[in-house]
C-alpha cells in the first residue's frame, strides 16, 4: 500500500496531480511529508478518492497543501470535506507554544541577579518565618490550651522513637572508627589509653549531637518540607487559614516542638552510642576492658561536656525543623518545587546546623568549658 | 522498518468493522474488604456518547481506572476495539492505548510542562521521529481546536483556570487523533457558561472526528444537552443502560430521584425535546 501514488505526467501549465491513497492519518505522516514534494507555486489536482481514513493530521497536511499552494481537490467524501473545515477552523491561528525567553547574554545576568535577590528573600523570609513562630510560641505560652499535645507526640513518635535504630546504629559504627583511628596515632606516643578520653569526649561535645543533627535533617527536616508542600499545593493550607486555624499553630509548632524535644534525647542517645561502640573496639583490639573504660570516661568527661551536649542539640532541632517547614512553606506552583524545596531544606539546615556549631565550639572554649 | 511496523499496528485498516467499541462483563472490583463492583455488565457503541452517571463514591472513576487498564480487575472481562485487555502485554497494550485519550478528573496535566509541551508529550512517545516545526503546527491546531486562547500554548497548568485545564486535559486527550474518549466529570467545577461550552465541544468534536466518548458526569445538563445514551451505576452493577426517556419509563427509585427530582425536573421542563439522536 502506498501513501502517494505515481504523480501523472505533467504537461507544461498543466496542474500535478497528486493522488492519496490509503491511511492519511498521524502514523503516515512523516512518510507522507516526506515523499510529497512540491515547488512553491507549483498548481495541483489534489485527488482524496483512494484515502480510507483521514485524522485530523491528515486533513491538517491537506490543508496546508491548500493554504500554500493553488489546490484543486478532488475525490473527497463529504465527511472529509467536514474534517477539513474543523482542522481549518483551528489551524493556522498566530498561536503561541513557548514562553518568551531572553537573550543569552541578558539571561545569564538575570540569573545571577535572581539567585542574589533569591538568596536575600530567603534569608529575611526564614527570619520572618522565625519571627512568626516566636509569636506563635508566645501565644500558646499565654493561652496553653492552644498546644496541640497530640499533634507533638505524634511527630515526637516519627522524629525521635522511630529514628533510634538508625542513629544508634551510625553512632556506634562512628564511635568504632574514631576509636580506632584515634589508637593508631595515640599509640605511636605510648598513649593508647587516652583513646578512652577522645572517644568519651569528642562523644558527647561534638559528634553524638551533629550526627545527630544531621540525621535528624534528613529524616525529619525533608520530611516536614514534603509534606508541608504538597498541603500548600493542595491548597490545604489555605482551607486551614479559611477555617480560621493557623497553620503556624497547628501544623509548624507542633514539628518544632517535637524536634525541640527529640533533639538532646536523640544526641545524648548517640552520644553514648558512640562510646558504646568505642568502647568495644577499645575491648576488641586494645584488651582496656569496660569497666575499666568507663571508669576511665568518667573521670576524663566533665559534666560541662553533657550540658554542651544538651545545649546546643534543641537548637539545632529548631534550626532543622523550622528550615524543613519554611521550605515546605515556600512550595508554590508545581510538584517540582516541593522536591527541590526539600532538597534545600536538607541543605540549608545542615549548613546551619554546622555554621552554628563552628559558633559554639568558639564560645564554649571561650566561656572556659574546655 | 521499524517506523512503518508501528505505524501498521498502531494503524488497523481492515478491523472487524464491530459496533462494540468498550465491552465489559461480569466485572468485578474490590479494595481490600470493600466490593466497588460486581457482576458489572456494559457496552459501549461505536460514535455514541455514553454518559454514566450514579451517586458519590459508586466507583465510576474505578470503572474508567480498569477499562483504561489502570486497574486491574478481580474477576471479569473487559474488551476494548473487540480486544481483550486483560493479561495483555505490554506492546500490545501500548498499541490500543495509543487509539485512546483520557481526560482525569483534576486534568492530571504535567505541572512541569507547557500545555504545548504537554500536547506534544504522547505524540513524541508514539512517534519520535516527527520534526519540531511539525510537531509546533500540530500542537497549535489541538490546542486551538479544543477551545482554547492563541497564548495558552505557553503557558504552565498552574497558570491556567479550571475551565482551561480541562479544555487543555482535552487537547492532551486528543493528541494521538483517537477513536475513543474517556471523560471523567470534564464540567465539575466550571461555571455553567464555561459547562455548556465545553459540552458543545465535545459534541463537535465526536462529530467532526467521529469519536465514541465515555463520559463520566454528574451534571444533568450535560446528559440532556449531549449523551445519546446514559448508564447508570448503583448497588455494584450497571442497573440500566438507555436514552433518557427509556429511563425515565423505569422505576427504580434512584433513577427517579435522579431525573424527578428538584434539580433533575427542572432539566427536564426545559430542555424539552433537544436532545441527539432523536
Ligand atoms: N485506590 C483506592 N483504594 C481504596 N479504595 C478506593 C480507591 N479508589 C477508589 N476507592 C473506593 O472505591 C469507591 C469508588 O470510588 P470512585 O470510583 O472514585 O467513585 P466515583 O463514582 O465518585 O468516581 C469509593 O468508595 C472509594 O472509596
Ligand atoms: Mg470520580
Amino acid at each position: 500500500m502506498s501513501e502517494l501514488a505515481e504523480p501523472s505526467q505533467v504537461a507544461a501549465g498543466e496542474p500535478r496531480v497528486l493522488s492519496f491513497s490509503g491511511n492519511m492519518t498521524l502514523a503516515r505522516i512523516r512518510s507522507i511529508t516526506r515523499d510529497v514534494d512540491v515547488q512553491p507555486g507549483e498548481r495541483l489536482i489534489v485527488d482524496l478518492s483512494e484515502v480510507d481514513r483521514m485524522d485530523t493530521v491528515g486533513a491538517w497536511f491537506i490543508h496546508r497543501l491548500r493554504r500554500d499552494h493553488e489546490v484543486e481537490l478532488t475525490g473527497a467524501s463529504q465527511e472529509q470535506l467536514d474534517l477539513l473545515d474543523t482542522v481549518a477552523a483551528a489551524a493556522d491561528r498566530p498561536a503561541k507554544l513557548r514562553p518568551d525567553a531572553p537573550p543569552p547574554f541578558s539571561r545569564v545576568i538575570a540569573m545571577i541577579g535572581e539567585a542574589v535577590l533569591q538568596a536575600g528573600r530567603t534569608l529575611l523570609g526564614l527570619l520572618g518565618f522565625f519571627g512568626a513562630l516566636l509569636i506563635t510560641t508566645g501565644e500558646i505560652i499565654m493561652r496553653p490550651r492552644k498546644l496541640r499535645w497530640h499533634a507533638v507526640v505524634q511527630r515526637l513518635e516519627i522524629v525521635g522513637v522511630h529514628a533510634l535504630g538508625i542513629i544508634g546504629l551510625m553512632s556506634f559504627l562512628v564511635g568504632i572508627v574514631i576509636a580506632q583511628q584515634g589508637a593508631v596515632q595515640l599509640r605511636q606516643f605510648g598513649a593508647e589509653f587516652y583513646t578512652i578520653n577522645l572517644v568519651s569526649r569528642i562523644s558527647f561535645r561534638e559528634l553524638g549531637v551533629l550526627m545527630t543533627a544531621i540525621m535528624v535533617a534528613g529524616r525529619s527536616g525533608s520530611a516536614f518540607a514534603a509534606q508541608l508542600g504538597s498541603m500548600k499545593l493542595a491548597e490545604e493550607v489555605d482551607a486551614m487559614r479559611t477555617i480560621g486555624v493557623s497553620p503556624m499553630e497547628a501544623l509548624v509548632f507542633p514539628r518544632v516542638m517535637a524536634t525541640v524535644l527529640a533533639m538532646p534525647l536523640l544526641a545524648f542517645y548517640a552520644s553514648i552510642m558512640a562510646i558504646f561502640g568505642g568502647m568495644m573496639l577499645a575491648w576488641a583490639q586494645l584488651d582496656i576492658t569496660p569497666i575499666t573504660f568507663i571508669q576511665r570516661a568518667r573521670e576524663a568527661t566533665p559534666v560541662n561536656d553533657l550540658f554542651i551536649c544538651l545545649i546546643k542539640a534543641p537548637v539545632f532541632g529548631i534550626i532543622i525543623a523550622v528550615s524543613g517547614c519554611f521550605q515546605g512553606m515556600q512550595v508554590r506552583n508545581n510538584n517540582e518545587e516541593v522536591g527541590f524545596r526539600t532538597t534545600a531544606a536538607v541543605v540549608q539546615a545542615i549548613f546551619l546546623v554546622i555554621v552554628l556549631d563552628a559558633f559554639f565550639a568558639v564560645f564554649f572554649s571561650s566561656i572556659g568549658w574546655i | 522498518m521499524a517506523e512503518a511496523d508501528l505505524a501498521k499496528a498502531a494503524d488497523p485498516v481492515g478491523e472487524p468493522d464491530d459496533d462494540i467499541v468498550i465491552c465489559v462483563r461480569d466485572l468485578k472490583n474490590c479494595f481490600g474488604e470493600q466490593v466497588v463492583h460486581e457482576g458489572l455488565d456494559l457496552d459501549v457503541r461505536r460514535g455514541e456518547i455514553l454518559g454514566v452517571v450514579g451517586g458519590s463514591g459508586t466507583g465510576k472513576s474505578v470503572l474508567m481506572r480498569s477499562i483504561i487498564g489502570l486497574q486491574t480487575p478481580v474477576e471479569g472481562e473487559i474488551k476494548v476495539f473487540g480486544t481483550s485487555m486483560i493479561g495483555k502485554d505490554e506492546t500490545e497494550a501500548r498499541n490500543i492505548r495509543r487509539r485512546w485519550g483520557v481526560l482525569f478528573q483534576a486534568a492530571a496535566l504535567f505541572s512541569t510542562l507547557t500545555v504545548a509541551e504537554n500536547v506534544q508529550l504522547p505524540i513524541r512517545e508514539y512517534f519520535p521521529g516527527l520534526d519540531q516545526d511539525m510537531m509546533d503546527e500540530i500542537a497549535a491546531y489541538k490546542i486551538a481546536m479544543s477551545g482554547l486562547a492563541d497564548d495558552a500554548g505557553a503557558k504552565y497548568p498552574a497558570e491556567l483556570s479550571g475551565g482551561m485545564k480541562k479544555r487543555a486535559g482535552v487537547s492532551r486527550a486528543l493528541a494521538l487523533d483517537p477513536d475513543l474518549l474517556f471523560l471523567d466529570e470534564p464540567t465539575a467545577g466550571l461555571d455553567p457558561i464555561g459547562a455548556a461550552a465545553f459540552d458543545e465541544l465535545i459534541l463537535d468534536l465526536r462529530n467532526a472526528l467521529h469519536l465514541t466518548v465515555f463520559l463520566i458526569t454528574h451534571d444533568l445538563d450535560t446528559l440532556y444537552a449531549i449523551c445519546d445514551r446514559v448508564a447508570v451505576l448503583a448497588d455494584r452493577k450497571v442497573i440500566a443502560v438507555g436514552t433518557i426517556d427509556e429511563l425515565l419509563a423505569l422505576d427504580h427509585p434512584w433513577i427517579q430521584e435522579y431525573f424527578r427530582g428538584p434539580r433533575g425536573r427542572a432539566v427536564t421542563e426545559h430542555s424539552g425535546v433537544r436532545r441527539p439522536g432523536q
